[in-house]
């Protein structure tokens, strides 16, 4: 059964409404706000951890858990922070942007729980720098609830002081990573520290953080309001919730939409996004979860649900949620590789395999493109990306290598042909080296 | 003039200015800005000032790029080294370290929107814009253009950014049509030039169209 209008937590995702305040009211935020305070920082923990709430910023770790990592006082000082991921960059990732425009007090209200709920008087929101004009009502928003008590001493009249700051990124996809966030954030350049120490005991300015995805946030508060079950009785077991989905590619109605986990991925698209352009037989292959996760060929697609275990059972996974469609017009080894030339383009150069590897890798992926390349060559290709994955401080080299393996795994006979094809048209002239 | 301190490739050069001041409207942001961090981490503000110094020339000069002394004048305001400013500003992609045309057309060339036709709206900036390709100025000094990767608006694809803006759900005319308003002195609104609301379907929202209210006496 298709999830109903009344358990949507993202009640404006198209700007349907006004944003403000006064009508963000309307739709249920900043309600008995002190009340749930009241209730205590543990009660906070323990119901995020009953509601089964995983990181919708690609990880999936358990929030809960996450937030109990926080130090219950700080004896040395030293104050904790929170800071939310807004630095939405995943390619075929859109669903932040739509709740820092259209549904920012969702955001700001759960700010304030989890700075509770971490023990946390300041929040840092970290938004990427190419949404300026959803900053500006991030921003305004803020500025409301400044004026109208909510932030600030006393927050909401809760006896909790919380302030809560937007900071601006720059145009770097590897500033979605959490610890070069933070670096970002203190003013240098958006490289990954190596961990341990992990943010909770040593994050921004030295001092206990943590770093969740804006989705994450702001699905707080319809949490604590509904209670953990209510949240937990979508989806399947340790997949569970509602989720926006970013349905785009070659469908004939993309959008983003908030849907039930574990939905099937052909009811998704079918229902939501107005089918596959030319029917569902005309699908070629989708990336369900954002370009760092494998794409699934259509006979996995056909009955595949779309959440973190079952997605990882095929290799891939839920990731952002960001569904990027191709039909059978695609020529699959050009989108993947100018995934790979994406990934050259956004490695921060501080680890050797990703620094090089990703720029060798979008090099051959160029050539596979054309055909230019010898057969045995795609084992070098798969060989080099299994010595680039896990051997760098962050997983942005992961996630780049990961849709050419997926590639490989599910379309090798293609890429073969491309390269047989490419000889034929030579007559079987001299062919260039993986070492090129 | 010349570049005081230019170790750039001659085909790089470009006259940087021999001075740079904050305006007074600079100076209002500044001061908010510096306000969000604690004492004694005033180097967080290093990117929100290079937009500042940025908006700056774009507002004084019509070429909205960040001078090297420009650098050097946040260094000192933020108790920086001036090299920590300039590998900041080179490391992120959004700091123009050479000037550009008044207008700054980014596209988005990334797997999503190459998917739904990101190299038609290419071809409609070349053509329409005088240039011969990403990284060029038209000779007018109208346009730069700049491929960029994923905008983040995947689901309105394709993106063409103007400056601060996402014009969405492009194609070859509508590029055209923009190019050609902006040449006029004409900003048409962002958005979707299909007229779709927000990131909902085309046709309009087929969800979170019967959403519970509170009463609106209720506050």
């Amino acid at each position: 059964m298709a999830l109903s209008d009344k358990d949507r937590i993202f009640t404006n995702l198209y700007g349907l409404h006004p944003w403000n305040l006064k009508d963000a009211r309307r739709r249920g935020s900043w309600d008995g706000t002190a009340g749930i305070i009241a209730k205590g920082r543990d009660w906070i923990i323990e119901e995020m951890k009953q509601s089964g709430l995983r990181g919708r910023g690609g990880a999936g770790f358990p929030t809960g858990m996450k937030w109990s990592f926080m130090p219950k006082s700080n004896p040395d000082g030293r104050p904790s922070y929170l800071v939310v991921n807004g630095d939405e960059s995943e390619p075929g990732t859109c669903k932040d942007r739509d709740i820092i425009r259209n549904d920012p007090h969702l955001l700001i209200e759960g700010c304030l729980y989890a700075g509770v709920g971490m023990g946390a008087h300041a929040g840092y929101i970290y938004v990427r720098g190419e949404y300026y004009n959803e900053i500006q009502v991030l921003q305004a928003a803020i500025d409301e609830c400044y004026e109208a008590g909510l932030l600030g001493k006393n927050a909401a009249g809760s006896g909790w002081d919380f302030d809560l700051y937007v900071h601006r990124g720059a145009g770097a996809y590897i500033c979605g990573e959490e610890t070069a966030l933070i670096e970002s954030l203190e003013g240098k350049k958006g490289m990954p520290r190596l961990k341990p120490p992990f943010p909770a005991a040593v994050g921004l300015y030295g001092c206990p953080t943590t770093v969740n995805n804006v989705e994450t946030i702001a699905v707080v508060p319809a949490i604590l309001k509904r209670g953990a079950s209510w949240f937990s009785s979508f989806g399947r077991p340790k997949n569970v919730g509602t989720k926006i989905f970013c349905i785009q590619g070659h469908v004939n109605k993309p959008c983003n939409v908030e849907a039930e986990m574990s939905i099937p991925m052909r009811e998704l698209i079918d229902r939501y996004a107005g089918g596959v352009r030319g029917g569902w037989d005309n699908l070629l292959a989708v990336i369900p979860g954002g370009s760092s996760t494998p794409l699934l060929p259509k006979h996995i697609c056909d009955d595949v649900l779309m959440d973190f275990d079952a997605l990882r059972e095929h290799k891939s996974g839920l990731g952002t949620a960001g569904v990027i469609v191709m039909d059978k017009s695609t020529d699959i080894i050009k989108a993947i590789a100018r995934l790979a030339h994406f990934y050259k383009h956004e490695s921060c150069g501080q680890c050797t395999p990703c620094r090089e590897g990703m720029g060798w890798q979008k090099r051959l992926m160029d050539r596979m493109v054309e055909g230019r390349a010898e057969l045995a060559e795609i084992d070098v290709l798969e060989s080099v990306t299994r010595q680039i994955e896990g051997h760098t401080i962050c997983a942005l080299a992961d996630g780049g290598v990961w849709p050419v393996q997926g590639l490989i795994r599910h379309f090798r006979p293609l890429m073969e042909e491309r390269i047989r094809d490419y000889h034929a048209r030579k007559h079987g002239g001299a062919m260039p080296l993986a070492a090129e | 003039m010349s570049a005081p301190h230019s170790h750039s490739h001659p085909a790089h050069t470009h006259e940087e200015p021999a001075s740079f001041a904050f305006d007074a409207e600079s100076e209002a942001q500044i001061a908010r800005i510096l306000a969000r961090y604690p004492e004694g981490k005033q180097a967080s503000g290093v990117i929100p000032l290079l937009y500042v110094a940025q908006k700056q020339m774009g507002r004084l000069t019509g070429s909205a790029w960040t001078p090297r002394i420009a650098m050097d004048t946040i260094a000192e305001r933020l108790g920086m080294a001036p090299i920590r400013v300039y590998e900041v500003a080179t490391f992120y992609f959004m700091f123009n370290t050479k000037p550009i045309g008044r207008f700054h057309l980014q596209v988005c060339g990334t797997t999503p929107c190459w998917l739904r036709g990101s190299d038609e709206v290419l071809r409609a900036c070349k053509e329409h814009g005088h240039l011969k390709g990403y990284g060029d100025t038209s000779e007018d000094g109208l346009f730069t253009m700049t491929e960029v990767e994923c905008l983040g608006g995947c689901v309105n694809a394709p993106i063409l950014q103007v400056d601060d803006d996402y014009y969405e759900d492009m194609d070859y005319e509508t590029t055209v049509t923009l190019l050609e308003a902006l040449k006029r002195g004409e900003r048409p609104t962002p958005g979707s030039m299909k007229g779709r609301q927000g990131s909902a379907p085309i046709g309009g929202p087929e969800t979170v169209l019967d959403i519970p209210m509170v009463d609106a006496g209720k506050e």
